[in-house]
């Protein structure tokens, strides 16, 4: 149970707020570093990343499988196997430090401050418990009510997501339920101890198209009613510009981008986020072919140096003395605007993402 | 529900039926010679068609296999050297050896074995889940690599070396014999420990490796994060959600290996001495005692044909996806 090694909390270089100030942070994230200890080395799936979430805003975290999306936000609700894993950095949710939390504090904090929805709710619910157990059992874990008032619980909280006939389907199985509705019990059962801190992991990623904008709107609702902070993490920049405040951009375990979503939609810095936005098929218009950004994310075990995307990047010959190649740029304001940064070299990023990337969007 | 057990009994029934059909055909109309061999060598003409015919061997298979049915059903006469003896149902026929009807030699062996089996089998899934699922818990340490390591080396070992050392060298065990359970409980259970720790030793070992591989899979799933994420006990998480999982394919192969295990405790039978159905099938076939080796068939059918369906049944219950109606 010791192999962890838990650093203390570093100084931490917080990203410029984007918001009105006097809103707290209720999530902050600093320097984690997430690391897997494998044969072939350390998987260094969280390389420093650090953010901050007030109450009531989203969050969308976007980049490619093997970003480290998923797994730093597993980090929040302390979800990585201790013995596997090596987590340095700090992340606070409500002023409580997560990193290094015992099992025994972590398990009241887990479901009740802070509560995740999965991606594929067809295998994130036990198949062999009713709707109804399922959520019970969470809200009795951290509440000392009977059984029958944390049924009516249940019953109350399948109603508010939008299942039809709660009080009866509460005691059907996973598997009597839609795909849509099986999320929509997933999103009760995370939020039946009314979690300050929500964070969805793909939630929509399973489902079919139709039922995914039930799904963002049902979340949306929701953090209005309860008034949490949501993480939302996706690929789907669609998703994003519906549902989020704010956009951070991941690579390679790293933040490379990150500001509000109006404004990293629509002057991307980034030749990553670019990279995101170019390869959206167009639904309208004449049909073309599609712009994926060209090679694989980097291997988290033997990261290029320098910028980690410069591999992928058409732009790493415009920064003179070959910085891109050799340097790993900063997260910080590249431009006029404080309330936004991103990690590139390139020089008047916004002039180049309107003089040529712009037009080649789809 | 009921409509699907009443089905899957009928369906049992008529398996049943077929595999006695097919035992038939095969021991009956197969070119043997019953009466001869009860005749003995200084038979008389006379005697053999006197035999043939007390035994129906004279007439037509269809009309043997109906008599046969009609025995087990409604019990039938058996009339040799003009003396007639009736064979309540269920009838199965003499035994050629031992002249006792073969229903009285089963009743008097399926006990033992029953007694055997079910012991053994309650002790190695008790301890092959236990061990598995503790060793997936702590999978890659040092205790998991013993108790896999023993599990392999036990499960590699002949059954009957096992069964031998515990016979010779585990002494201090109390003798081995078959008293009925319901005459002296304590009695029973003295005198079936031997076997029971014979065939749960060994078995424990694969019950081990199945409930470990199960249950790794298990905590590997994705419901398993989910519940770790509610913030209930790691405990919890293990035994609830984990081992609720984990236990379904376990239990499947559990009641189809029980079956084979009532069949095939001939090991057990003979090294311990107790007189159970492995035995008395081994005894007839070395004797060509057919009628008891059909008894034998019958029984072993209804037992395996039985466990399917009570894991079938059981199946149902443990995971309501396969809940029917």
């Amino acid at each position: 149970m010791t192999d962890q090694t838990v650093r203390s909390p570093q100084t931490v270089t917080r990203t410029p707020r984007t918001r009105a100030e006097g809103e707290e942070a209720y999530l902050e994230v600093s320097d984690l570093h997430v690391q897997f200890p494998t044969a072939d080395g350390k998987v260094h799936a969280v390389q420093g990343l650090s953010y901050s979430l007030p109450l009531r805003r989203t969050l969308a975290i976007v980049g490619e499988s093997g970003s480290g999306k998923s797994v730093s936000s597993m980090a929040i609700l302390g979800l990585h196997d201790r013995k596997s894993t090596w987590i340095s950095g700090s992340i606070k949710v409500g002023g409580k430090e997560v990193v290094g939390m015992s099992e025994k504090s972590l398990m009241s904090y887990r479901g009740a401050d802070a509560a995740m929805i999965f991606q594929d709710p067809q295998s994130s619910l036990h198949p062999f418990f009713t709707i109804g157990d399922q959520i019970m059992e969470s809200y009795r874990a951290h509440h000392n009510v009977s059984k029958r008032a944390a049924k009516a619980r249940a019953v109350d909280m399948l109603g508010r997501v939008g299942i039809p006939n709660p009080s009866r389907r509460v005691d059907q199985y996973p598997h009597e339920f839609s795909g849509g509705m099986r999320q929509r019990a997933m999103i009760a059962m995370a939020l039946v101890n009314d979690p300050k801190l929500l964070i969805a992991d793909e939630p929509t990623t399973a489902l079919d198209v139709t039922v995914q904008a039930q799904i963002l709107d049902l979340i949306s609702d929701l953090q209005r009613d309860f008034g949490s902070a949501v993480v939302f993490i996706t690929h789907d920049l669609g998703v994003v510009a519906e549902i989020a405040d704010d956009i951070l951009v991941m690579y390679g375990g790293n933040a490379v981008e990150h500001g509000p979503v109006e404004k990293i939609l629509g002057t991307p810095l980034h030749p990553y986020t670019w990279g995101l936005l170019e390869s959206i098929p167009a639904v309208s218009g004449t049909p073309g072919p599609l712009h994926p950004i060209p090679g694989s994310p980097p291997s988290l075990l033997a990261m290029p140096t320098g910028c980690a995307f410069h591999p992928r990047c058409e732009f790493k010959d415009r920064v003179g003395g070959d910085l891109c190649r050799t340097l790993k740029p900063e997260l910080i304001s590249r431009t006029a605007d404080q309330g936004r940064t991103s990690r590139c070299h390139l020089k008047e990023p916004d002039k180049v993402f309107e003089t040529e990337v712009l037009p080649r969007l789809p | 529900m009921l409509f699907y057990i009443l089905r899957r009994v009928l369906s049992a029934i008529s398996v049943v039926i077929v595999t006695v059909v097919a035992s038939f055909m095969l021991f009956f109309v197969a070119p043997t010679d019953p009466a001869g061999v009860i005749c003995g060598p200084k038979c008389t003409p006379d005697r053999l068609a006197d035999i043939s015919r007390s035994l129906n061997l004279d007439q037509p298979a269809v009309e043997q296999i109906g008599l046969y049915f009609k025995g087990i059903v409604a019990g039938r006469d058996y009339s040799a050297g003009g003396v007639t003896r009736h064979c309540a149902a269920p009838c199965l026929g003499y035994s050629y050896i031992l002249g006792v009807p073969v229903t009285d030699l089963l009743v008097k062996a399926v006990p033992v074995t029953l007694s055997i089996v079910f012991g053994g089998a309650t002790i190695y899934l008790l301890f092959g889940v236990l061990i598995g699922t503790i060793s997936a818990r702590v999978r890659g340490t040092t205790l998991d690599k013993v108790s896999v390591g023993t599990s392999l080396v036990i499960g590699s070992i002949p059954y009957f070396i096992v069964a031998l050392v515990i016979a010779l060298y585990a002494t201090f065990l109390p003798k081995s014999q078959y008293t009925s359970f319901f005459e002296n409980p304590v009695q029973w259970a003295s005198g079936m420990l031997a076997a029971w720790l014979c065939l749960g030793l060994t078995n424990s070992a694969s019950y081990t490796r199945y409930s470990r591989a199960s249950m790794i899979e298990a905590l590997g799933q994705d419901f398993t994060r989910t519940a770790r994420s509610k913030g209930i006990s790691e405990r919890r998480v293990v035994y609830r959600h984990g081992l609720r999982a984990a236990m379904t394919p376990v239990i499947t192969i559990f009641g189809v290996d029980v079956a084979y295990q009532l069949v095939n405790t001939i090991f057990t039978e003979r090294i311990f001495q107790l007189p159970g159905l492995g035995t008395r099938i081994i005894n007839a076939f070395n004797q060509y005692d057919l009628p008891v080796l059909m008894g034998g068939v019958i029984v072993g059918a209804t037992v395996l044909v039985v466990m399917n369906l009570v894991v079938d049944i059981l199946y149902t219950v443990l995971d309501p996806r396969v809940r029917l109606g």
